[in-house]
């Protein structure tokens, strides 16, 4: 980091320039933390900055208003049946594809990874048209189905970077010890891609729980979730109890984040 | 013992046969075969050693017999029944695979213990069995830990103990010495042969190791591009190779080519490419006419004293190279028009040889073989 004696004045120019310049970027990233946490903690119902006097009570609102607590029940209940459905899903088609004899691999891993990539808009309108189709708008299905096919490409690829590191005489000497293949797939090839499939499944879950425009085109006030609520609160009367919405929100990425940095670690290991 | 052709028919073959291929042939993309036309016995409680270069079709044969390849044409019996269908699982068959395939996040006990579940043996019994099939390959101790807090050496012995727990009467291994350095596997060539042949399993083997091949076996096939070049006991493929590709891969072969130019008490009579005439046992194989060569190993051949007995081939060359290694000496020699030769030649035989000078060399009619091709 710090220049050797015989650094040039313009050598040390820059690298005071290069230096100021990364931790400037490195503020902004995370000014919003320094903002949004006090804030969530304030008294006041005004955004005053400094807090002059702290309080818990735009946590009790959120968790006592029925409004935000519904939206908080909607968000975990649609995270938790998408990270269900895109594990499963996705493990299936990383272990198909995986297979030496699967054909057009690459054109359908391209499909399969295709609603990462795709804006988020235009998922979000053609679910809208399609579900409608099928009465799926405005239903708990209809957000589920939706955040799954957002979901499961993270779970494909996570599934599909430990495959390539199984070996698949696993599976074939659990076959010549006796084991069927539900067996073997069990009690095998399953315990050896769990972390990747827990990887993934972490990621499904952060994003049906932090995805907001599917969620606002699929969505009415009976399954509105958490985001959407967020979102509509910033509209409608700014409230402070969005803040602490956001904490909340906050502290599950961070925690979701060190629960893969464990896992990740363990696995390398 | 069961006999076999590379042929197109297959007569003569023996009823107590475990395995029996017949005319078995495997493509993986439809175009090429890398099995050719493979008939193959092996008998009950027989050490059968699959041997060849690499790509020559053994793993594949191998992977056939276990049940995780079917075979494209032809028809694979065990115990007398046709198998091409039947799923590994239901095959009853132990597998050793090269990188031993022990399941990572289970214990050694837990590894072994493993097909014990899919046979009905629970608790108690499981346990006694598990123990047994440990000590049987010292590893009593070990039973706690995972797989990869074992040596390489330690790892080989599970694989070896966990396709041996449930008693299968056939065993397959797939190079399973390839991961180990030279003295651990001569001595796991000796466990595995003891176990073999103390447990009366039936063995089929796969290395391209010749001389873990020649140790262990009672025969070997010897594969060559999805072929059987020849199938026999270690001693009649070293004494008497049926062919070039044979001859040249197992031990070291001089081959010289030459022309058959008659017979004379059942030894064939050949010219060299420099006129000169020698004689070689392993006459019906050769048809006059084709290509043929005169095959010879380096021991077999010494230094011409001076009472040369009947039946013994003089020649002489000049000394190129020659070097020193503890009881012998390799003499590399130009002999016949500028054919290389080498000799294997005991240190307390030899005199000072000098490159550039001539020697004058023989070999046994006997230890001749006369070769196609
Ligand atoms: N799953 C597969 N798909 C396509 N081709 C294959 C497959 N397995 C093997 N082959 C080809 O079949 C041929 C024979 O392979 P095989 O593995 O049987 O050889 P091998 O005698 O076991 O060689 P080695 O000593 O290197 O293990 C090779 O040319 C190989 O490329
Ligand atoms: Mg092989």
């Amino acid at each position: 980091m710090w220049l050797p004696s015989y650094a040039t004045p313009s050598e040390r120019l820059s690298r005071i320039l290069v230096v100021g310049f990364a931790v400037a970027v490195l503020l902004f990233l995370i000014a919003p933390l320094f903002i949004i946490v006090p804030l969530s903690f304030s008294k006041d119902p005004f955004f005053t900055l400094p807090v002059r006097e702290y309080s818990l009570r735009w946590y009790e609102d959120l968790f006592g208003n029925p409004r935000w607590f519904n939206a908080m029940v909607n968000s975990a209940v649609a995270a938790v049946l998408t990270t269900i459905l895109a594990t499963t899903l996705g493990t299936l088609a990383a272990l198909g594809i995986a297979r030496p004899d699967f054909p057009y691999r690459r054109a359908i891993m391209a499909l399969l990874i295709s609603p990462m990539i795709v804006p988020i808009v235009i998922v979000a309108v053609g679910s809208y048209l399609f579900f409608g189709q099928f009465g799926l708008t405005n239903t708990r299905a209809g957000l589920v189905f939706a955040h799954t096919a957002l979901a499961t490409p993270f779970v494909v690829i996570t599934v599909t970077a430990t495959l390539s590191t199984y070996d698949t005489n696993l599976t074939r000497a659990a076959h010549s010890l006796g084991a069927s293949g539900l067996s073997a797939f069990f009690r095998v090839t399953l315990p050896n891609i769990l972390p990747g499939m827990v990887s993934g499944a972490i990621f499904a879950f952060a994003t049906s729980f932090d995805e907001v425009v599917v969620a606002l085109f699929l969505t009415a006030a009976e399954q509105r979730t958490l985001p959407v609520q967020m979102f509509s609160g910033i509209r409608d009367q700014i409230n402070p109890t969005i803040m602490a919405a956001a904490t909340m929100l906050l502290t599950l990425s961070i925690l979701l984040f060190v629960a893969l940095a464990l896992l990740t670690r363990k696995k390398t290991r | 013992m069961a006999s076999m052709q590379t042929g197109t028919h297959a007569g003569g073959r023996s009823s107590d046969a475990l395995v029996r291929f017949t005319q078995v042939k495997k493509s993986y993309d439809g175009i090429h075969y890398v099995v050719k036309d493979l008939n193959l016995d092996v008998a009950k409680g027989e050490f059968l050693t699959m041997l060849g270069p690499s790509g020559s079709g053994k793993t594949t044969t191998l992977m056939m017999l276990g049940g995780f390849e079917r075979p494209t044409l032809g028809q694979i019996m065990l115990d007398g029944k046709p198998v091409e269908r039947l799923p590994p699982e239901k095959r009853n068959i132990g597998f050793v695979f090269q990188n031993y395939a022990l399941f990572p996040h289970m214990t050694v006990a837990e590894n072994v213990g493993f097909p014990l579940r899919y046979r009905g043996i629970k608790g108690e019994a499981a346990r006694e069995k598990v123990a047994r099939a440990l000590g049987r390959v010292s590893l009593e101790a070990m039973g706690d830990r995972r797989p990869a807090q074992l040596s390489g050496g330690q790892q080989q012995r599970v694989a070896l103990a966990r396709a041996l727990v449930f008693e299968p009467s056939l065993v397959l291994m797939d190079e399973p010495l390839g991961a180990l350095d030279k003295q651990l596997r001569e001595r796991m060539q000796i466990e595995i042969k003891h176990l073999q042949t103390s447990l009366g399993i039936t063995m089929v083997y796969v290395t391209h190791d010749q001389s873990e091949a020649l140790t262990m076996s009672d025969r070997i096939a010897v594969f060559h591009d999805g072929r059987i070049q020849q199938l026999a006991d270690p001693k009649t493929l070293y004494n008497a190779p049926e062919n070039r590709f044979v001859a040249g891969f197992i031990g070291e072969n001089n081959t010289m080519p030459c022309t058959l130019v008659g017979h004379e008490n059942g030894l064939a009579v050949v010219r060299m490419a420099d006129g000169s005439i020698l004689k070689s046992a392993g006459a019906a194989q050769a048809s006059a006419g084709g290509d043929l060569s005169l095959s010879v190993r380096p021991e077999n051949i010494a230094q011409a004293d001076g009472q040369p007995a009947p039946g013994t081939n003089l020649f002489s060359g000049t000394v190129t190279e020659v070097f020193f290694l503890g009881d012998h000496l390799r003499l590399s020699v130009t002999a016949f028009a500028g054919q290389a030769v080498t000799a294997r030649i005991p240190v307390s035989a030899a005199r000072g040889f000098k490159p550039g000078e001539t020697v004058h060399l023989s070999c046994n009619a006997a230890d001749c073989r006369l070769l196609e091709g």
